[in-house]
């Protein structure tokens, strides 16, 4: 067995997601302890070539390339079974992804490829005797628990988006790049992507280092144009809360909370937002909370670093003028 | 067409959870229910149903607890309910649980669908659909919030899956597993009805001999994750520090110096 830690880059479009420098981040301290090398796999169409010295830059000591038709859009076959055959052959160590949609679900079938555990969602990571030691939130963050996989090898582990620092890239870092042949020809895969519907209105939830929240406060659909404008304002993502969503004001791909998306954004302002604990299980892990509530007794006022007791619809405007003054 | 739905009972969303000193997990008096993300895949399954014909059959490997999600989900209208369990199953992880799915679905005649929620509440790895998928050798349809098209003589299946940046829209065979997520349709509630039904309803138990698993392949013996230490986060002290001026332009250029000092903006 090795001591090497591979990390699969995951990309859409030829742009590489966030949570996989991350990832990156977050073995290069290991590797670093246990004396492996960092094994970055970058698997993608035609023109991913690329991320190779992105992913160098960042921190991988090496980069496995595959550049084939077959992995230009995302899909678990093809990316799971050429995965599992480097990994197997390299004897690596750990194996780290990004928890995103398609990180998760990658690391589903390579766990079950390699006979392996997966540690998902990981909020620290660290090493005992050699091995690693997950903390990863259960019952929608009420709790925490303390994971690590002793006697299987590779340990699979999936780390929540932006719960570990990212790099600063050093362009000036050297690195192997080796060709990779695909395992699965196309007549392999039985599943086909036939299309892609980008979701409007630009920056997506999961990425995003700032949220601005709307719930029941706004009121109704046109409630969230000045939740709008401030997100605009700032270059942050639209966030709401089940109340909103439920009540089809704005659609599903921008709840936040446990029947949601999970988010950690430097900054999370929840406007009208009372914060039911499920609402939290999806945001408590931002930096810096903002509420904007008229109620004072709004639990969201326990959680949050700064609060403005208000209706909304006066301290959000006022807010965003602000900030356009102080920003230009 | 048969349909299979995997579910599992969970504490409610609302429980107050506590870890004593043994690292005992406790949701005090709350009850256990289905887990609410499985009502998306039981409600699938029902309309796929009505519109393709066939049945619907939910299982869930678990204690008798577990029959609380399988009397739900009988109570919204599946016609089958069966509980996977041996004392040998305790400790499972998503490696261990996936091979009992799996080897239970395999004996049954006919699968064409196998329908999971996004996650568990409990847990939430969102792994145990995939891995399931991976051991059959049938297509993961994950996170799918709509089916677009299902034809159920030409077996096959269009989907789109919500991902970071929008919807892909892939097609793939049956047999297939979709994992469905909130904005698929919309739960109906239980019927009185239907709650009579779950109540006079066989639930047979499937022991592991049943669906031809190895005992080495589940619990602890079969993970390969262990969870050692499971403690409450540390409590965040004090209470927003509420910003209050004269004005609300006023409050508003506070709270712009408050957020420059913290260099979120």
């Amino acid at each position: 067995m090795s001591n090497d830690i591979f990390v699969w880059v995951e990309q859409f479009k030829g742009q590489a997601a966030g949570a996989s420098w991350e990832a990156i981040g977050t073995a290069r301290g290991m590797a670093d302890e246990l004396g492996g090398a960092v094994v970055a796999c970058v698997f993608g169409g035609p023109g991913v070539e690329a991320l190779a010295q992105e992913a160098i830059a960042y921190g991988a000591d090496k980069v496995l390339l595959t550049e084939d038709g077959t992995l230009a859009d995302f899909r678990v076959e093809p990316q799971a079974a050429l995965l599992a055959k480097l990994v197997g052959e390299a004897e690596a160590a750990a194996v780290i992804i990004g928890a995103t949609f398609r990180g998760r679900a990658l690391a589903s079938a390579l766990a079950v490829e390699l006979d392996t555990g997966c540690i998902a969602d990981c909020i620290a990571l660290e090493l005992e005797d050699g091995k690693l030691v997950a903390t990863r939130p259960i019952y929608a963050g009420k709790l925490l628990a303390k994971c690590a996989i002793p006697e299987r090898r590779p340990q699979i582990v999936t780390t929540r988006v932006r719960a570990f620092p990212k790099p600063e890239p050093d362009s000036d870092r050297s690195g192997e790049v080796v060709k990779v042949e695909p395992v699965l020809a196309e007549e392999d895969i039985a599943t086909k992507v036939t299309g892609f519907n980008e979701t409007e209105g630009g920056v997506s939830l999961a990425d995003a280092s700032i949220i601005v929240s709307g719930g029941r406060g706004v009121g109704g659909p046109e409630g969230y144009e000045p939740i709008q404008k401030l997100a605009q304002t700032l270059g942050a993502a639209m966030g709401a809360s089940r109340a909103a969503v439920d009540a089809g004001w704005i659609p599903y791909e921008h709840q936040v909370g446990q029947t949601g998306k999970t988010v950690s954004p430097d900054l999370y302002i929840a406007c009208g937002i009372s914060g039911a604990i499920q609402h939290q299980a999806g945001m408590r892990t931002s930096k810096v909370i903002v509420a904007i509530n008229k109620d004072p007794e709004a639990p969201i006022f326990k959680l949050a670093h700064y609060g403005v007791v208000g209706d909304l619809f006066k301290v959000v405007p006022a807010f965003t003028a602000a900030l356009e003054e102080k920003l230009g | 067409m048969h349909i299979v739905v995997c579910t599992k009972h969970t504490p409610d969303s609302e429980a107050k959870m506590s870890v004593d000193d043994a690292g005992n997990v406790s949701w005090g008096e709350s009850p256990l229910i289905i887990n609410p993300w499985d009502e998306y895949a039981v409600e699938e399954a029902l309309l796929l149903r009505d519109e393709h014909g066939g049945k619907v059959t939910v299982i869930s490997m678990g204690p008798e607890q577990a029959l609380e999600a399988l009397k739900h989900a009988v109570a919204m209208g599946c016609d089958e309910a069966v509980r996977i369990w041996d004392d040998a199953c305790a400790g499972s992880d998503t490696l261990a649980t996936s091979y009992v799915l799996a080897q239970a679905i395999e004996k049954m005649e006919d699968v064409d669908l196998v329908l999971f929620g996004k996650s568990a509440i409990d847990a939430e790895t969102w792994q145990t659909a995939g891995a399931v998928a991976h051991r059959l050798g049938y297509p993961a349809l994950m996170y799918t919030i709509n089916i677009a098209e299902l034809d159920a003589d030409g077996k096959s299946i269009v989907v789109e899956q919500l991902l970071e940046e929008g919807r892909q829209v892939v097609s793939a065979p049956l047999p297939a597993v979709v994992g469905t997520t909130k904005g698929i349709n919309e739960p109906r509630y239980t019927s009185f009805i239907g709650i009579r039904k779950a109540a006079k309803m066989e639930y047979p138990l499937q022991t592991l001999d049943d669906i031809g698993a190895e005992s080495g392949k589940v619990g602890a013996a079969g993970s390969g994750v262990r969870w050692p230490e499971v403690f409450a986060p540390p409590v965040r002290e004090g209470e927003a520090e509420i910003i209050e001026a004269e004005t609300v332009e006023e409050t508003a250029a506070v709270l712009v110096e408050k957020l420059l000092a913290e260099k979120v903006i």
